[in-house]
C-alpha cells in the first residue's frame, strides 16, 4: 500500500513537471494514455485514493497485453495513442440547436421506430430546456426504488455514496486485467450504472438505462454493476432500439454482475450502435465484457441481447456457476448487415453442484456480413450433476454472408450432461412466395419469417423490448431482399 | 375473368407449356388434367407469379389487366388464390398470424378497414367449422408439423377466410384419405357461388366426384389436348391418359 500512494506522489509531482493537469477545469483532454492521464480522470472524478491505484494497477497490466487476434473478425488496427479518454459533457452551445440539423437519415429511423419527438431530440443530443415527461417519470421511478431500498444510480455516484459496496465488489467478477479491453476500461472507465438490491426485494420496477437522465454521457468506457443481495430479484434493461448519436469509434465496457444465494438477475440489451454506412466505412467498434457471478446457491443470471448495431462486436455475456443449483441463460439474436462483423456467444462456467445453463443464440447475416457464434461450456471437476443444452441457429440471406459456429466444450466430471444443436438456413423463395402469394408484401413477409427465426430469444425479452426489437429488425434488414 | 391466349413458356430451356389457351368465366369451376409432367403445376405457378419461369410467348389477362405484369402480391390482393401442392414450412411465424396480416393486406387493397384481433378471430371461429380445422392448428407455427391433410386444410382454411375471386387448387386431392378428400371437397363446395371461380388441377377423377366441374380440360404436353364436360373425366379415368395421346 505503501509503494502505491508513493507512486501517487511521484506522480503528482511529474504532472506538475509536464505542466499538465494544472488546468482542472479544462474540458477535454489531449489525445493519448499515460499514468498521468489517469490520475487526470480520477481527480477530475474526485474519486478516492484506492480507486485510483485500482486504475493505475489495470493500466500497468495492460501496458503488457495486446489486443485479442482469436476473434474471427478483420480488426483495423487501432491506436490507442489517439484516442481521447476523457470529456466532460457537451454544454447546450455546442449540441444542436433543433432537429433541422440532425442527420435526415437518423430522423428517418426514429420516425420508423416510432419515438416521440421530445425522445427523438434527447437521443439526438438536441439541447433542450424544456422538462422532458420522462424527466418526471424518473423522479416518481427514483421516489418508488429508495422506498423499496433499491440503490440504482451513475457508478460516479456510488462511488462517492456507497464505497464499501463499491470497493467490496468492483472487479470481483471481471478483474482488472481480466483481457485486454478490460484492463482498458479498469483504467480509464468514465461512468457507467450502479445498483444493489437489498435482501429479500424484489425490485418494483424494470430498471432501465433510458430512464437514467444522468447517465447521458457515459462515454465509451462503460461500467456496470450490478450487486442482487440474497432472496433478491431485479431485471435490468439497458440500450436502447433507437440509434444513439455518438462521436466516439471505440466502446469498451464492462458489466459485472452479482447474484447471492437465492437471488436472481435478468440481464436485457438492445445494442443499435451506428454500424458504418453500406459500404463497411465507420461504424463503432464494440468491445464489451460481461460476466455474471452465480455466487450464491440457488441463483440464477440470465443475459438476453439483441445486437444489430456497431461494425464490430465483440462481446460474451457469460456465467459463473459457483452456487450449488445456480442456472445461467444466454439468449442472443445477432444481426449483421452490410459490412457488420459480429463474434459473440457466451461461456457458461459450471463450479457447483446441480448447475444448469441454457444457450439459445439465433445469428442473422445478410449481404457481405460475418456472424460468429463461439461460446464455451465448462464443467469444472467437481461440478456434480451439471446440465447444459445449446441451440445455435444461423439464417442467411444471400449469398456473400456468413455464419460461423465454435462451440467449445470442457467436461472434467463424468455425470455431466452437455447437448449443442446447431443448424444453418435461408429464408427459402418458397417461404418467400407463400406469403406473398397470400398478399404480403415482400418486407413485411422477410419481416415475419426473420421474427419467427428469432422467437425463442424475443419472448424472454420484456413485453415492451420485445415489441420494440421486433420494429428494430425490419428496419434494420429492409431492403435486404430483391 | 381470366383469358389465357397462346401461352409458351420454357424452364431453364425446357419447354413446359407450348401454345396454351383456356378462358374462365366468373362462377365456373374448370378442372385441368392431365399425366404427369404436362404443365398442370407450372400453369397453376405462372398465375400465382412464381418465379423462374421463362414465358417466351402469349398472354394472360385477369379482369381486364394483365396479369404477368403484376408482382405475386398485387395478385393475391386482386384476388388471385394459389392452394399450393406442397404447402411449405414458416418455423416461427404463428398460423393464423400470418392469415391475419394477409387478410389486412388484402382489405386495405380493397379499401376496407383493417380487422382487429376480435373481428379477425370471430371470422376465424366461423370458417373453422367449414373445413372441420382442429383449434390447435390456428396457433401453431405455419404448417409445422401439420400432417399433410392437415397441410391441405390449412390451405383450404385461408382461401376461406381469404374469400379470393378466383382460387386455383394444386393437386389438393393428392396424398388425402377418404375423409379428409370429403372435407376439403365440401370446403369448396361451400365457397362456390356466382362470383368466384376455380380451376382444380388433379391427376385423378376422384376429386371430381366430389367437386362437380363444370368444364374439364385435358392437358398433354403443355396444351389442352380436350375439352369437355365431367363426363371427359369419367372417360378419361377408364381408358387412361394414353388414350388422349
Amino acid at each position: 500500500m505503501s509503494t502505491n500512494t508513493e507512486n501517487f506522489e511521484d506522480l503528482v509531482k511529474k504532472e506538475y513537471e509536464h505542466g499538465f493537469v494544472t488546468d482542472i477545469d479544462a474540458d477535454t483532454i489531449p489525445p493519448g494514455l499515460s499514468e498521468e492521464i489517469i490520475v487526470f480522470i480520477s481527480k477530475k472524478k474526485e474519486e478516492p485514493l484506492w480507486l485510483l491505484e485500482w486504475r493505475l494497477k489495470a493500466y500497468r497490466q495492460w501496458l503488457k497485453m495486446e489486443d485479442p487476434t482469436w476473434a474471427k473478425l478483420d480488426i483495423q488496427h487501432i491506436d490507442y495513442q489517439s484516442i481521447s479518454y476523457y470529456s466532460a459533457p457537451k454544454s447546450k452551445e455546442d449540441a444542436p440547436k433543433s432537429l433541422d440539423e440532425i442527420d435526415p437519415k437518423l430522423l428517418e429511423t426514429y420516425e420508423k421506430l416510432g419515438i416521440p419527438l421530445d425522445e427523438q431530440k434527447m437521443l439526438a443530443g438536441v439541447a433542450v430546456d424544456a422538462v422532458f415527461d420522462s424527466v418526471s417519470v424518473a423522479t416518481t421511478f427514483k421516489q418508488k426504488l429508495a422506498d423499496a431500498g433499491v440503490i440504482f444510480c451513475s457508478f460516479s455516484e456510488a462511488v462517492k455514496e456507497h464505497p464499501d459496496l463499491v470497493k467490496s465488489y468492483l472487479g470481483s467478477v471481471v478483474p482488472a486485467a481480466d483481457n485486454f479491453f478490460a484492463a482498458l476500461n479498469s483504467a480509464v472507465f468514465t461512468d457507467g450504472s450502479f445498483c444493489y438490491i437489498p435482501k429479500g426485494v424484489r425490485c418494483p420496477m424494470e430498471l432501465s438505462t433510458y430512464f437514467r437522465i444522468n447517465a447521458s454521457n457515459t462515454g465509451q468506457f462503460e461500467r456496470t454493476l450490478i450487486i442482487a443481495d440474497e432472496e433478491s430479484h431485479v431485471s435490468y434493461l439497458e440500450g436502447c432500439t433507437a440509434p444513439m448519436r455518438d462521436e466516439n469509434q471505440l466502446h469498451a465496457a464492462v458489466v459485472e454482475l452479482v447474484a447471492l444465494k437465492d437471488a436472481e438477475i435478468k440481464y436485457s440489451t438492445v445494442q443499435n450502435w451506428y454500424p458504418g454506412d453500406e459500404n463497411g466505412v465507420g461504424g463503432i467498434y464494440n468491445f464489451v465484457t460481461k460476466r455474471g457471478d452465480c455466487r450464491g446457491h440457488n441463483s440464477k443470471i440470465s443475459w438476453t441481447q439483441v445486437e444489430t448495431g456497431s461494425a464490430i462486436t465483440w462481446k460474451y455475456p457469460s456465467c459463473l456457476l459457483k452456487g450449488n443449483n445456480s442456472i445461467g441463460e444466454f439468449y442472443s439474436v445477432a444481426v449483421t448487415n452490410n459490412y457488420q462483423q459480429a463474434d459473440t456467444g457466451t461461456k457458461m462456467i459450471h463450479i457447483g453442484n446441480n448447475t444448469t445453463s441454457t444457450i439459445i443464440s439465433k445469428g442473422i447475416s445478410a449481404r457481405h456480413a460475418q456472424n460468429v457464434y463461439r461460446g464455451l461450456v465448462k464443467i469444472s471437476k467437481n461440478a456434480n450433476n451439471a446440465r447444459n443444452y445449446s441451440q445455435c441457429d444461423s439464417l442467411l440471406m444471400g449469398d456473400q454472408c456468413g455464419a460461423h459456429t465454435f462451440p467449445y466444450i470442457e467436461a472434467k466430471n463424468s455425470t455431466a450432461q452437455v447437448e449443442h444443436e446447431a443448424t444453418t438456413s435461408k429464408i427459402s423463395d418458397d417461404q418467400l412466395f407463400y406469403c406473398l402469394q397470400r398478399g404480403i408484401s415482400e418486407e413485411d413477409a422477410i419481416n415475419m419469417i426473420v421474427n419467427g427465426f428469432c422467437k425463442e430469444v424475443f419472448k424472454e425479452l420484456p413485453m415492451e423490448f420485445a415489441v420494440e426489437a421486433q420494429k428494430l429488425l425490419g428496419v434494420t434488414l429492409e431492403g435486404v431482399v430483391g | 375473368m381470366l383469358h389465357i391466349k397462346d401461352l409458351y413458356t420454357a424452364v431453364d430451356n425446357k419447354k413446359i407449356l407450348e401454345g396454351l389457351n383456356l378462358s374462365v368465366n366468373v362462377g365456373e369451376v374448370h378442372a385441368i388434367m392431365g399425366p404427369n409432367g404436362s404443365g398442370k403445376s407450372t400453369l397453376a405457378n405462372i398465375l400465382a407469379g412464381k418465379e423462374g419461369y421463362n414465358i417466351t410467348q402469349g398472354s394472360v389477362s385477369y379482369e381486364n389487366e394483365n396479369l404477368l405484369e403484376l408482382s405475386p402480391e398485387e395478385r393475391a390482393r386482386k384476388g388471385v388464390f394459389l392452394a399450393f401442392q406442397y404447402p411449405v414450412e414458416i418455423p416461427g411465424v404463428n398460423n393464423i398470424y400470418l392469415l391475419k396480416a394477409a387478410l389486412n393486406a388484402i382489405r386495405k387493397h380493397q379499401g376496407k378497414p383493417e380487422l382487429d384481433a376480435m373481428e379477425f378471430m370471430n371470422l376465424v371461429k366461423g370458417k373453422m367449422k367449414l373445413v372441420q380445422m382442429n383449434k390447435d392448428l390456428l396457433s401453431r407455427s405455419v404448417n409445422e408439423g401439420f400432417s399433410g391433410g392437415e397441410k391441405k386444410r390449412n390451405e383450404i382454411f385461408q382461401m376461406a377466410i381469404l374469400e379470393p375471386k378466383l382460387a386455383i387448387l394444386d393437386e389438393t386431392d393428392s396424398g388425402l384419405d377418404i375423409d379428409a378428400l370429403k372435407i376439403v371437397a365440401e370446403g369448396v363446395n361451400s365457397l362456390r357461388n356466382k362470383n368466384r371461380a376455380f380451376i382444380l388441377v388433379t391427376h385423378y377423377q376422384r376429386l371430381l366426384n366430389y367437386i362437380k366441374p363444370d368444364h374439364v380440360h385435358v392437358l398433354s404436353k403443355g396444351k389442352i389436348v380436350r375439352s369437355g364436360g365431367p363426363e371427359l373425366a369419367l372417360e378419361l379415368e377408364e381408358k387412361g391418359y394414353d388414350w388422349i395421346n
